[in-house]
């Protein structure tokens, strides 16, 4: 048993140190998106900096400070969040791209190794872009973090983790189904996501049929909570009505995700949709 | 190894095509078996079916007596392919590609580098190039590197679809002895796809010729010859499909414009 474990956990880590080579070889790339980050996530900060001179009226520094670090919360959580999603739901039509797909398939690796390898790969990525984003922007805008809760925080991240791998593994599967529309389909997913998920403004500002997809988004729970973490130092119990809907999605989006991509694989297989072409 | 395998797909232009129809064949094992046809008579379809990546509409593949839809992974463990096209990651170098195709079949780097070494130098593959990205080498070499990560993981059965369509004489020549070499050396067992007349003659212990997706012709060159009266492999090709090869090509291409 232990030594299958041990057999599976080294074929899942092909994956990872092919994608430590990719990172290698696409080094311009892999600095080119966490300077987007740092630059996007400044100039949402700048927004709350400015807040006085937009609204008009003289507002207090410390409501100032709590709105740069309202939105700071917001962009950079979705920031980690997101790379999950778009990484992991790449996968698909990343391998086409290259023209491995068949090639990736054909070996005797266990789907489930196959994704988990890819999910470790990304979830290095996106802890190492995110925690690179934060250092960066604390270094040009004043964050108070006195009261945070940072526990509470990184729980509440790996819930969200959870969830956005489910979801990405389950929209890697498109592009198996639809070639070029499938990696559309999941951009467009994604941005749905990011508009009903109150990552720069409460939820509360929504139409009301917004509101409604904003109570399926993981991301409303964990970037509320995270705020709540974070500005008014909320420990773990006080933030349990923000975790358990999380984790609900997570504990059930990861197997329903795995079970459509193996379904969708062997759709693919029977209509002749697995090849490097389309 | 095939019993009555059938495989249809459905298209907008053709409605349901064919691509295969109910072909049965075996394969020996320790045998080179060449499966010669034109563009389009289902060579790379049965290939792809062999090598799991497309299932049957109907009929049964084995693999040294495993069936594909009992224990896929046990297959997959067994077989390895060489396609047209390389199938790189294109910005990683032969060898990175190479250590992490063999770690998927269980192959650690320090055994798949020695490995990946010696094959790539009996190849012709210039060793001081090993390192650069793939996209730098040419499409010889290219394949030859497909070749040689094939081999790496020691496959009972090598699919060879068309390993040297593309190539240029030399490498060709340097590709056909290495497998004829390999086959020797450790009694694989291949199932070589051509539309070379002369490749499939010189290197395949048996032949089967494929037309419109079924086996019109099966045997050695020899008896091919023989049993067609022919004195050269097109003229059994003639024979048994009223084209010639090229004319057949000609036709395919013709018919995906």
């Amino acid at each position: 048993m232990t030594t299958q474990v041990g057999g599976q956990l080294g074929l899942a880590y092909a994956f990872v140190e092919r994608e430590i080579a990719l990172s290698k070889r696409y080094w311009a790339w892999e600095l080119v998106w966490p300077v987007y980050g740092i630059v996007t996530s400044l100039s949402v900060a700048y927004i709350g900096l400015a807040l006085p001179t937009i609204s008009g009226t003289a507002i207090d520094p410390a409501v100032v400070s709590r709105t740069v670090l309202y939105l700071l919360v917001g962009t950079i959580a979705w920031r980690f969040l997101g790379i999950i999603f778009e990484n992991i739901g790449e996968v698909i039509a990343w391998e086409r791209w290259e023209g491995t797909i068949e090639y990736t398939f054909m070996s005797p690796v266990p789907r489930f190794t196959h994704l988990i390898g890819m999910c470790g790969a990304t979830l290095v990525r996106a802890t190492a872009f995110s925690i690179a984003i934060l250092a960066a922007v604390t270094l040009f805008v004043p964050v108070d973090l006195s009261r945070a809760n940072v526990l509470s925080a990184v729980v509440l991240l790996a819930v969200g983790a959870l969830a956005f791998v489910g979801l990405g593994i389950a929209s890697a599967s498109f592009p198996l189904l639809w070639t070029e529309k499938g990696l559309q389909m999941a951009y467009i997913v994604q941005a749905v996501v990011l508009l009903v998920s109150g990552v720069y403004y409460p939820v509360d500002v929504l139409p009301s049929w917004m509101q409604a997809l904003s109570v399926i988004s993981p991301a409303t729970y964990v970037i509320e909570g995270m705020r709540m973490a974070l500005l008014d130092g909320a420990d773990l119990l006080t933030l349990w009505p923000k975790v358990w809907p999380a984790l609900v999605v997570g504990v059930l989006s990861v197997p329903l995700g795995l079970r459509l991509f193996v379904e969708v694989e062997r759709y693919a297989k029977r209509t002749g949709r697995l090849k490097r072409s389309g | 190894m095939a019993e009555a395998v059938t495989k249809s797909f459905k298209s907008s232009r053709e409605g349901i095509r064919r691509a295969v129809d109910n072909v049965s064949l075996r394969v020996v094992r320790g045998e080179i078996y060449g499966l010669l046809g034109a563009n389009g008579s289902g060579k790379s379809t049965l290939i792809r079916m062999f090598s799991t990546l497309l299932t049957p509409d109907a009929g049964r593949v084995r693999v040294f007596g495993i069936d594909i839809r009992d224990d896929e992974n046990a297959v997959k463990r067994m077989i390895n392919r060489v396609s047209v096209e390389a199938s790189f990651f294109k910005k990683l170098s032969a060898m990175e590609n190479l250590v992490y195709s063999a770690r998927l079949y269980g192959v650690g780097p320090d055994e798949s580098r020695g490995k990946a070494l010696a094959i790539l130098k009996r190849l012709g593959v210039d060793i001081d190039r090993v390192n650069e990205p793939l996209e730098q080498l040419s499409r010889g070499m290219q394949q030859k590197v497909a070749i040689a990560r094939a081999f790496l993981t020691a496959p009972t059965l090598l699919l060879l679809d068309e390993p040297t369509t593309g190539l240029d004489i030399r490498s060709k020549r340097e590709v056909q002895t290495f497998v004829r070499d390999l086959r020797d050396e450790h009694d694989a067992t291949i199932v070589l796809t051509t539309h070379d007349l002369d490749e499939a003659e010189r290197l395949s212990d048996r032949i089967g010729i494929l037309h419109d997706g079924r086996l019109v012709a099966e045997g050695t060159a020899e008896e091919l010859r023989a049993r067609h009266g022919a004195t050269a492999l097109e003229d059994v090709f003639m024979s048994v499909t009223g084209r010639r090869l090229d004319e057949a090509d000609a036709a395919a291409e013709e018919k995906t414009k």
